[in-house]
């Protein structure tokens, strides 16, 4: 049974099963769809590839990176006021002090705040949700480090750099890959669960692009069990790192020198703004896949509305790169329950197939991720291919069921238990009946410009994360973004201790630099009336909208 | 390049929810208020169709970080039954209430005496495993299918690593804190095994250890710096040189030719 799909779509199912035993047959072979040349690439990136695409994008008419041709969503929250222009805040009266602030609670600020700690410091870590709601806790895949006798971080940067088409910043690259056998150690001494070898040795795959076995993992959900590790030793610490959930940043504020001398935070609940000043600030707010720029749906956490990012933008910092996101080319697409989530790449790993409405392949199925994405909106979007959904989304079968025909029954319920749970639930058997899929937002490539110390381009502000744009250049390959993450943080953290201790501290804070921003931006005539940063997205329904009173700006 | 010359439109709203032509209508009722929304809706776009935009009790919206945790009745069913708002359907004539927090108790186990054993130190830090009264309530509340009374057995009887294992899949939601009649908060002890658990009781990588002090001794700045100076040309040689290592080797068996870079 499957009554998760419609009679219509079990329909066209039926020509997925036709042309199965024929693509079997080639698969034990070792025959594939035919890969497409570099040429073939271009042809389809430049045609259908969001980032491509002249759509959707602008230019963004202010600031540091003016001139620069960012998605439409993300230069709208540019391109506006501060929410707290309109509000009378006495920053000389700070409600609280701290030497270090972390700005976000999830791997990134947590990491942050155990190195900062571990200095000695006083930290005060502010988060928008609870302490761990996050891209991190979603991970599923692994952390790459390169630690076994055959690698080094030497291949581990060739392997990052090539990823990245050689766009990366290379003093970035080596900071990530010579510190990761560092923070594998780490993981392991606050005790994470690592899939190990009975002797300790860690069990290590191969991911795209990878050279060397350095995929470490902890069952499918390496994200979500450092997420409880690094939050219960932050935990542990209580004395030193006081959290503060529910109380997102919305601006940054500024001393006389331009240095950054704290935030200002919004108590969601009771929505009450405090000032915090603090003698250094680091930002780890994470990602981007909430603005779901063109409409796309995303395989992020709720909190990902890119606040970091406005912030420290609105305060002149630099960023980096952001004219470049993944679109994972696997999210779900049907059933409406689960549209955007992710589709890891073990499926097409395992030998699962692409196909349109009509059970015919389209592409090989390891395409590099943009280029594979760009194919399947192709299918969908200028051939017609496409399956659509009652709710009118358009997808294409990924043929799950032969993963089982090609290495026997129960290898999709073996490996990938979490998927077949999540499809389950709506009364659908992946190891049965394919399942529909779409491309999805899933990283920001770009972000905050930092240095290998983590610091931004503002004295006192420093970056770690998803947040921050350069270590991956115009690519990630899966696994390093964990690595990022707590690298980062972990320099992050320990330079905002060091240059503390060197007695490099702000004076008073301002917020002068929200007034002119707005000025800047009324003279140059994009004010909209829009404010930001975004903080909660909104799902409210037309119906729904009509009926409020705030949707003209995207802010709770 | 667009072979029938006109794009083909797809939907494309991100998470907000289109209710399909001739959509059927069900009431939920939200802390004790009615509303009509689209069936076959989780709870969570079930509350955002209605009009809620959520502060607490949602975060990943993909089943894995807990923050969603609901409790429900149907009318007239005496049952009441648990699930997380992101992963449950919302039917006809549910009674919804969410749990986005529940006090729980939290032992510091940064200072726990390590000379005593694994499960004499899960016995210092909560003693009131013991007050279990096997009632599988926990078990039953779970949304993760985790055998949680079987966890916390697992404890009593001093079986600190099985009991770990069993609670790998926790994602610390407060279900089972929120029912238990001994007062046990699972999820705080679980996390304290499994760290004990990996931390203390399973070897340690020697191979991660010795690239660690590799790393710490500074051996690959230099490597790294001279990447660092070359142009596009040079790195790509050098990245399609690469030896693949392949896929089916056992561990620490193969090599490659070149080790110089090791
Ligand atoms: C489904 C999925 C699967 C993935 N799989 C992998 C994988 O297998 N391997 C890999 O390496 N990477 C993977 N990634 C990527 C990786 O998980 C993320 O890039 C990474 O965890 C980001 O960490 P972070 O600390 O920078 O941000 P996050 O973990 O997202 O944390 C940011 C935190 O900041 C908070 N925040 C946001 N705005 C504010 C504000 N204004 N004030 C205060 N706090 C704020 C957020 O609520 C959140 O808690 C995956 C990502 C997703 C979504
Ligand atoms: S064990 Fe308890 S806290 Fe963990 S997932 Fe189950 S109900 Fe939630
Ligand atoms: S709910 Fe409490 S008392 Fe009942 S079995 Fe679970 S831990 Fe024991
Ligand atoms: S929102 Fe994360 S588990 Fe439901």
């Amino acid at each position: 049974m499957q009554e998760g799909y419609t009679p219509e779509m079990l329909e066209l199912i039926k020509r997925v099963e036709a042309s199965r035993p024929e693509r079997l047959a080639q698969s034990r072979a070792g025959k594939s769809y035919p890969a497409m040349s570099m040429d073939d690439r271009d042809v389809v990136l430049n045609a259908f590839h969001p980032d491509y695409s002249e759509e959707g994008r602008r230019a963004l008419g202010i600031g540091q990176n003016q001139g620069e041709v960012y998605p439409e969503e993300l230069v709208d929250l540019l391109e506006s006021r501060s929410m707290l222009e309109s509000v009378s805040v006495d920053v000389t009266q700070p409600d609280m002090e701290t030497d270090v602030l972390v700005i976000g609670g999830g791997g990134g600020g947590t990491a942050a705040a155990l190195a900062a700690a571990g200095e000695g410091n006083q930290v005060l870590l502010a988060t928008k949700l609870r302490h761990g709601d996050s891209n991190t806790v979603m991970a599923e895949g692994g952390i790459q480090g390169a630690d076994q006798e055959p690698d080094s971080p030497y291949y581990h940067y060739l392997d990052v750099i090539g990823g990245g088409h050689f766009t990366n910043e290379p003093s970035l690259v080596a900071a990530m890959t010579n510190d990761a056998p560092l923070i594998i150690e780490w993981l392991e001494s606050l005790g994470m669960m690592f899939d190990k070898h009975p002797d300790g040795r860690m069990k290590v795959r191969h991911g795209g692009g990878t050279s060397r076995k350095r995929m470490h993992s902890s069952g499918d959900m390496t994200g979500a069990e450092i997420m409880r590790v690094v939050r219960d030793e932050a935990r542990n610490r209580a004395e030193q790192i006081k959290v503060l959930e529910f109380s997102p940043a919305v601006e940054l504020l500024m001393d006389d020198d331009g240095r950054c001398a704290g935030a200002i935070l919004h108590n969601l609940e009771t929505s009450t703004f405090q000032v915090v000043k603090a003698k250094a600030v680091i930002i780890a707010t994470g990602g981007t896949g909430r603005l779901h720029y063109r409409g796309f749906a995303c395989t992020n956490h709720y909190g990902a509305t890119g606040d970091g990012l406005v912030m420290a933008y609105r305060a002149g910092a630099k960023l980096g790169y952001m004219d470049s996101v993944q679109y994972h080319p696997t999210g779900t697409a049907y059933p409406e329950q689960n549209v955007g989530l992710l589709v890891t790449e073990k499926v097409r790993g395992l030998g699962g197939q692409l196909l349109n409405i009509n059970g015919e392949q389209f592409v090989f199925p390891l395409e590099p991720r943009d280029v594979e994405s760009a194919a399947i909106i192709r299918e969908c979007t200028g051939e017609g291919r496409g399956v659509r959904t009652p709710t009118g989304r358009l997808g294409v079968w990924l043929d799950s069921p032969l993963i089982d025909q090609l290495h026997g029954e129960g290898t999709v319920q073996r490996e990938l238990p979490a998927k077949y749970i999540q499809f389950k639930r709506f009364g659908i058997d992946i190891a049965k009946v394919p399942m529909l899929v779409y491309p999805t937002l899933h990283y920001q490539n770009g972000g905050i410009a930092i240095n290998d110390l983590g610091e931004s381009t503002i004295p006192g502000l420093y970056a770690a994360g998803e947040t921050t744009g350069g270590v991956h250049g115009h690519n990630r390959l899966m696994g390093n973004s964990l690595l990022d993450i707590l690298v980062f943080g972990r320099r992050a953290g320990l330079n905002a201790a060091k240059s503390i201790a060197g007695g490099e501290v702000p004076g008073a804070p301002n917020m002068e630099h929200l007034q002119s921003y707005g000025e800047a931006l009324a003279d140059a005539g994009l004010d909209r009336g829009v404010l930001s940063p975004m903080i909660l997205p909104n799902y409210a329904t037309d119906e729904i909208r009509k009926q409020r009173w705030d949707v003209q700006s995207p802010v709770v | 390049m667009e072979a029938s010359g006109q794009k083909i439109e797809t939907v494309m709203v991100g998470d907000r929810t289109i209710p399909p032509e001739g959509a059927r209508y069900i009431t939920i009722y939200i802390m004790g208020q009615a509303y009509q929304v689209p069936e076959t809706l989780t709870i969570l776009k079930a509350m955002e169709f209605a009009g809620y935009q959520y502060k607490r009790g949602c975060g990943c919206r993909g089943g894995i970080c807990g923050a969603c945790g609901t409790v429900y009745r149907k009318q007239g069913d005496h049952t009441l039954h648990t699930g997380l708002a992101c992963q449950t359907v919302a039917e006809d004539d549910m009674i919804l209430a969410q749990i986005p927090f529940f006090p729980a108790n939290r032992a510091d186990h940064g200072g726990v005496d390590t000379s005593l054993s694994p499960d004499e130190q899960i016995a210092t830090l909560y003693p009131e495993i013991f007050r279990c009264v096997g009632c599988g309530t926990c078990t039953r509340t779970c949304p993760m299918d985790i055998d949680v009374m079987g966890y916390i057995a697992h404890f009593k009887r001093g079986d600190v690593m099985r009991g770990a294992k069993t609670s790998f899949d926790c994602i610390m939601c407060g279900l089972c804190v929120s029912r238990c009649p001994a007062n046990i908060s699972q999820m705080n002890v679980a996390m304290a095994a499994r760290r004990i658990a990996a931390g203390q009781m399973t070897p340690r990588s020697e191979t991660t250890k010795n690239r660690a002090e590799q790393v710490n001794a500074g051996r690959y700045e230099e490597m790294l710096a001279e990447l660092g100076q070359m142009d596009k040309e040079e790195l790509k040689t050098l990245y399609v040189e690469r030896e693949r290592e392949p896929d089916l080797s056992l561990p620490g068996e193969w090599m490659p030719h070149d080790q110089t870079k090791l």
